[in-house]
């Protein structure tokens, strides 16, 4: 097995005295799609919280690329090749559409991504550059978010319920790009509560329950049953 | 033509007042910090200035380029080492750290220039004026008026037109989202301070040219500066402007009718904006 390109190591999440994650391990290889599955409150994005930076974590809780990066501040971690797409997408609502995008590739790491591709991408982002970013719909809010995190050439892109508050006809569409998204190599881990899209596109499953990890493995090798067990604990 | 000229006097006094209020804005709008210590910090400019002109002899017009960069340093400074550490959820650390930060500017000053007040002089520049069918202009305020919306016109093209622009609206916005794009909000918080403090420094000078400065000055421009914000609105930067000249004419005819009411007249029109507009005239 090649050397995973993440490796998260019995990782521990605190907010307050609350401990959110016990010993969460997890790893995944370069241009893999990872699903992390769970009810609501299972940990699914503490865990992403926590390997961006956002939250604080042990040193090598968290390895990437070989090199420990837990608890570093957010903006090394991208530096280093993470990008997140936040949930409810959390557009910069002072900047334009095309401002969103030009501001996640301000680091200039080199890569397959620019403005061109991404409006390739995603086309009605083209026609609506200058708009306010918070002004446009909600799929196209999430098209801006998703175009903003690979305008930083990532590695790994991390996913946090890109489905929430959207039509199921757009989140169809947008799960639709996943592919030409991660055509050159792109490792993604994708959180979901929403299980139906990811389980289409994830080779690997991981499914937290309550802040433990209840089901790990190739996506092929796990049963509905197993899966329907590990997220609702019977 | 008596009351032309207040207003144009009042006017041109407004546009200081703007720079001045400029400085206190930005912070606000990229950390939301409000900077006790902004007034104090232009008299500590006007200082490094009187101090800089008494070692050198230079025109205090002049001293400016080097009263703003030095500014700028101190800002970027103070920022990193202190004022970051008191950003956060809470409102109340920030206030109380820069109202500390008065205290001991106004008593380092007074300990080492004294209570005595200074002004800077800047020679003939201060008398000449231009005539215009009974109206009289002066060089030296039209001058400021001029760099004031220089300034504030600046401030609005980096914020629009820049990737530092762009940075400080995205740090403002979500500055947990922006440290996902790679910015280091202590950084670019810091250069806001830099940025900010420049302003005073060039708003500080300007103002020691204009009127005696002493240790104890600070807080009565520090009201003038929130109040030419608050008038104006606090998000836009025009407003600022409009704001500070709204302050600026209101006071001159204050005093026009009864120099006790210059002030008074400032802040009664300051009350009305506030108790009609309270998110001010301008604001988006």
């Amino acid at each position: 097995m090649p050397d995973p390109l993440l490796q998260v190591d019995r990782l521990d999440a605190f907010y307050g005295d609350f401990q959110a994650l016990f010993g969460v391990s997890l790893a995944i290889t370069a241009g893999e799609i990872a699903a992390v599955i769970g009810a609501n409150g299972a940990g699914k994005s503490t865990l992403l919280k926590s390997i961006v930076g956002w939250m604080p974590a042990r040193r090598d809780a968290v390895v990437f690329q070989g090199r420990p990066i837990g608890g570093e501040p957010a903006n090394k971690v991208t530096a280093a090749g993470i990008a997140l797409v936040p949930e409810g997408r959390r557009l910069f609502a002072s900047l334009s559409v095309e401002e969103n995008l030009v501001i996640g590739g301000q680091l200039k790491r080199p890569g397959p991504w620019n403005l061109a591709r991404v409006y390739k991408l995603f086309p009605v982002l083209a026609e609506k550059k200058h708009n306010p970013a918070t002004s446009l719909s909600g799929g196209q809010q999430q098209m801006v978010a998703i175009g903003r995190a690979l305008m930083s050439n990532p590695l790994l892109l991390l996913c946090d319920e890109l489905s929430l508050g959207l039509a199921p006809i757009i989140v169809k569409e947008i799960y639709a790009q996943m592919a030409s998204i991660t055509a050159e190599g792109l490792a993604v881990i994708i959180v979901e509560q929403d299980i139906g899209q990811a389980l289409k596109i994830a080779s690997h499953i991981c499914c937290l329950q309550v802040g433990r990890v209840a089901l790990e493995g190739a996506a092929s090798g796990l049963t509905r049953q197993e899966i329907g067990a590990a997220y609702f604990g019977v | 033509m008596d009351w032309v000229n207040t207003i144009i006097q009042g006017l041109l006094v407004g546009g200081l007042y703007a720079m001045f209020a400029a400085g206190l804005s930005l912070i606000f709008g990229v950390m939301r910090l409000v900077n006790i210590a902004h007034g104090d910090l232009t008299v500590l400019a006007a200082y490094v200035a009187y101090s800089i002109i008494a070692a050198t002899g230079i025109d205090p017009l002049v001293s400016i380029l080097l009263v703003v960069p030095i500014m700028a340093v101190i800002g970027y400074a103070l920022q990193r080492a202190l004022l970051n550490r008191t950003l956060g959820n809470d409102i109340l650390p920030p206030l109380l750290v820069t109202f500390g930060l008065s205290v001991i500017i106004q008593n380092g000053l007074l300990e080492t220039f004294s209570a005595d007040s200074h002004r800077l002089i800047a020679g003939p520049i201060e008398v000449a004026s231009f005539g215009l069918g009974g109206i009289y202009v002066g060089a030296l305020p039209l001058l400021q008026f001029g760099l004031a919306v220089a300034v504030i016109w600046g401030l609005h093209l980096l914020f629009y037109r820049t990737a530092l622009g762009r940075a400080f609206r995205a740090v403002s916005d979500d500055q947990e989202v922006a440290r996902l794009m790679g910015l280091d909000n202590r950084h670019i918080y810091g250069l806001a301070m830099a940025l900010s403090l420049a302003i005073v420094g060039l708003a500080g000078v300007l103002l020691a040219i204009r009127t005696n400065f002493d240790p104890a000055i600070g807080p009565s421009r520090l009201i003038f500066g929130f109040e030419a914000v608050i008038i104006g609105g606090l998000s836009s930067l025009w407003g600022t402007l409009a704001g500070g000249i709204i302050l600026g004419v209101v006071q001159a005819a204050g005093a026009h009718f009864d120099p006790g009411w210059q002030d008074l007249a400032g802040h009664i029109a300051f009350l009305l904006v506030l108790a009609l507009r309270p998110r001010g005239l301008f604001a988006k």
